[in-house]
């Protein structure tokens, strides 16, 4: 994109928030792992791929996984957060490779949530406040 | 087919010695006879801080909060909440708070509150895009078109916004320093040379949320004038420094950063200055000249550098953590910032969390929470249920706090007054494992090692008083030597040139202050309680209780324990290294530390 006007700003920040909305109420699941240095250094790169090939492997196409930075709960790295419709939005803690393939086959096939890996969100959002 | 509810069961050590797995077998067992156990799925969960009020449960979605429930409150829980929908008002956290709504009740529990780290954990940080839906770079909008510069300093003034980088100076008023300097040229810079140990809030700010960085230094210049900024940041980090610059060239591309933002006539640009790693870089003035290019040594001020800064110019100075905080004060407003904390320090401040805590993290309070709050209810308490001894905050130029100060409210205030500071935001839990004097030890160790060796006070004080400190570690000190520490502490703090070489006796006077008797053991007993000090303890194996099973003698690594198989075995003293790998290895309880 070029260089923006005070309006083009505007206008691409409703258009994204609505995007944002909107993925929150679509069809689709959402995987979002904490990628900061502590996050990786606690393996976050292996459960970012155990995710992709336990999901490669049953053919789910629809299902995003997406990076962010740390979530703040060290003790518990690598942190991922999982939304999946009709479920609430959770975070889970120590995900390993093989905590990862867990949460694809339980969480997003089976629909339900994976024992002894849940943790709280630290607090409120004040953004969306 | 998904669930309607989800019952969670805290299943955390500390809940778990408090019967939660009980409980779980309870709702388990409650949810068959009452015929739901396909309605709710019962899930034990990680450890949710609060441990004290433990167990906990937690019901999805709509966010029940019960705390302290027995086995016996399982029956009323699922056929109230999971079959009738009502929750149980006396088992949830606070019930005369929470009137049945359960967001009110997640605010409550929750003594977090996310400012400066509001999108980390949330965005991703390499989009700009992730950043902008978040109301980013609208407070740089309101900034520019909306209000005059004095009117984006009175806000910062009235918000009370102190730097955070442990001095807490009022930023408004930095501000307006340089605002108010006349000068071709006026720079702002952003203090990521974050190096105490244990402490890592700036680095993940920068790795989760790069723009909220940039933003801020660009309402920096648009309100003092100035066109350039300058990231000082340690080569250390490289993925912090990574995202930075994927952050500045995205923010070029849309036209945020660069000639004629948004299409007005203000002008500004960022680039990254790596610095070496060093701890005195993180002095103001030290850390300009090293932007500069020459070494890093700090120069007496005033002037400061809000007058007289980077080449002589004006130089707004801010750390990582105060900058976060901004476009949030912009667009909140100061009332809201300042109705946050305590009467002289606003707003919330991050916290690196670590040490022997069960939780150990990146934790953003608002000041005036105290400390036994965020040891117990957000860090879950002591590792190991072992007994608290002082947390440490302040790094290097900190001190300890103590058991009878954990229901201060954290401010800058109150820590100044019970000899510790507030510092960038390392917080160290030790506990009674831990020896006050080696930690002191240790810490001046750090400051004597990063002393840029510009001043005497620093240079020869420091040394000193480490030298003396290791003596006492080696059961060599003289009751003296506590007095000689205080007065070279005295010394240093009044004559040291910068902060580095003024503060480093902290610890030294807050850990004698608190734990003088433990000092005293170290020299008149030649005693060291926690073990630690490996001059003062050695390890013995007990001849009655050993077998000859040779366990202790494999492990050595220095081959000093020697003996008959099925006879009791026989540490050499002169040998030994006091590693206690024998000590650990040994299944009898035979050896003696001490």
């Amino acid at each position: 994109m070029a260089k923006m006007t005070l309006e083009e700003l505007r206008n691409l920040r409703d258009s994204k928030k609505k995007e944002m909305t909107q993925r929150d109420g679509d069809k689709s699941a959402q995987i979002v792992i904490g990628m900061g240095t502590c996050g990786i250094a606690a393996g976050a790169k292996d459960a970012f791929d155990a995710f992709l090939e336990e999901l490669g492997n049953h053919d789910i196409k629809d299902t995003r996984i997406t990076q962010t930075g740390c979530m703040g709960l060290c003790f518990s790295e690598p942190t991922v957060e999982v939304a999946v419709p009709d479920m609430p939005r959770v975070i889970y803690g120590n995900v390993d490779a093989n905590v990862a393939r867990r949460i694809v086959r339980e969480h997003i096939i089976e629909k339900k949530l994976v024992s002894d890996h849940i943790f709280d969100k630290p607090a409120a959002d004040i953004i969306s406040e | 087919m998904a669930f309607k509810n989800y019952i969670l069961v805290c299943a955390g050590t500390a809940c778990e010695s408090s019967k939660g797995i009980a409980l779980y077998e309870a709702l388990e067992k409650e949810l068959k006879a009452q015929g739901v156990d396909a309605e709710a799925q019962l899930v034990k969960t990680g450890c949710f801080g609060f441990c004290e009020q433990g167990p906990i449960v937690k019901i999805l979605p709509d966010e029940s909060f019960y705390v302290k429930v027995s086995p016996e409150d399982a029956s009323k829980i699922v056929s109230e909440h999971i079959i009738k929908g009502r929750q149980v008002k006396e088992l949830l956290y606070d019930q005369d708070q929470s009137s049945g709504t359960s967001a009110d009740s997640i605010d409550f529990y929750q003594k977090q509150q996310r400012i400066v780290l509001r999108n980390c954990g949330v965005i991703n940080p390499e989009y700009i895009d992730e950043y902008i839906a978040r109301e980013g770079y609208a407070a740089l909008e309101k900034v520019i078109f909306d209000m005059t510069s004095d009117e984006v300093i009175k806000e910062l003034t009235d918000a009370g916004l102190r730097g955070r980088g442990g001095a807490g100076f009022p930023t408004g008023v930095k501000w307006g320093f340089t605002k108010n300097a006349q000068s071709d040229q006026k720079f702002i810079v952003c203090n990521a040379d974050e190096g105490d140990p244990g402490a890592y809030m700036d680095r993940s700010t920068c790795e989760g949320d790069p723009h909220s960085v940039l933003e801020a230094m660009t309402i920096a210049g648009h309100t003092v004038g100035a066109d350039q900024g300058f990231i000082y940041i340690r080569a250390e980090y490289p993925l912090a420094i990574e995202r930075l610059e994927n952050a500045i060239a995205q923010a070029r591309e849309y036209g945020l950063l660069g000639d004629n933002i948004l299409g007005s006539d203000f002008s500004f640009d960022i680039e990254l200055r790596l610095g070496a790693g060093a701890f005195v870089c993180g002095e103001e003035t030290a850390l300009l000249a090293s932007i500069e290019g020459k070494r890093g040594m700090p120069i007496p001020r005033p002037p400061f550098p809000a007058v007289k800064g980077l080449w002589g110019k004006p130089t707004v100075i801010n750390n990582v953590e105060t900058w976060a905080n901004i476009p949030m004060i912009i667009l909140k407003g100061s009332a809201w910032y300042s109705s946050i904390g305590t009467e002289t320090s606003k707003g919330t401040k991050v916290f690196a969390l670590t040490g022997k805590i069960n939780n150990s993290g990146l934790i953003e309070v608002p000041m005036g929470t105290t400390l036994r709050e965020i040891i117990y209810d957000i860090g879950g308490g002591i590792r190991s249920g072992k007994k608290f001894k002082a947390a440490q905050t302040g790094g290097p130029s900190g001190g300890v706090i103590t058991e009878e100060y954990l229901d201060t409210p954290i401010d800058y205030e109150s820590l100044q007054s019970i000899g510790s500071m507030m510092g960038s935001g390392g917080m160290i839990v030790m506990d009674e494992d831990d020896c006050i004097v080696d930690v002191t030890k240790f810490y001046l160790e750090f400051t004597v090692d990063e002393s840029c060796g510009k001043c005497a006070p620093c240079r020869i004080g420091g040394r000193t008083n480490y030298n003396i400190l290791d003596k006492i570690s080696r059961g060599q000190g003289k009751v003296e030597d506590l007095d000689t520490l205080k007065d070279l502490a005295q010394a240093m703090r009044k004559a040291s040139l910068c902060g580095l070489g003024q503060t480093a006796p902290n610890p030294i006077m807050s850990t004698i202050n608190f734990f003088e008797d433990e000092y005293m053991e170290h020299i008149n007993e030649g005693k060291c309680r926690a073990g630690k000090c490996k001059d003062l303890m050695s390890y013995t194996i007990i001849e009655d209780k050993c077998i000859g099973c040779t366990a202790c003698a494999r492990v050595c690594p220095v081959n000093c324990i020697s003996g008959e198989v099925k006879a009791p075995h026989v540490i050499d003293q002169d040998q030994c290294i006091k590693c206690g790998q024998c000590f650990t290895k040994c299944k009898f309880d035979a050896i003696l530390k001490g």
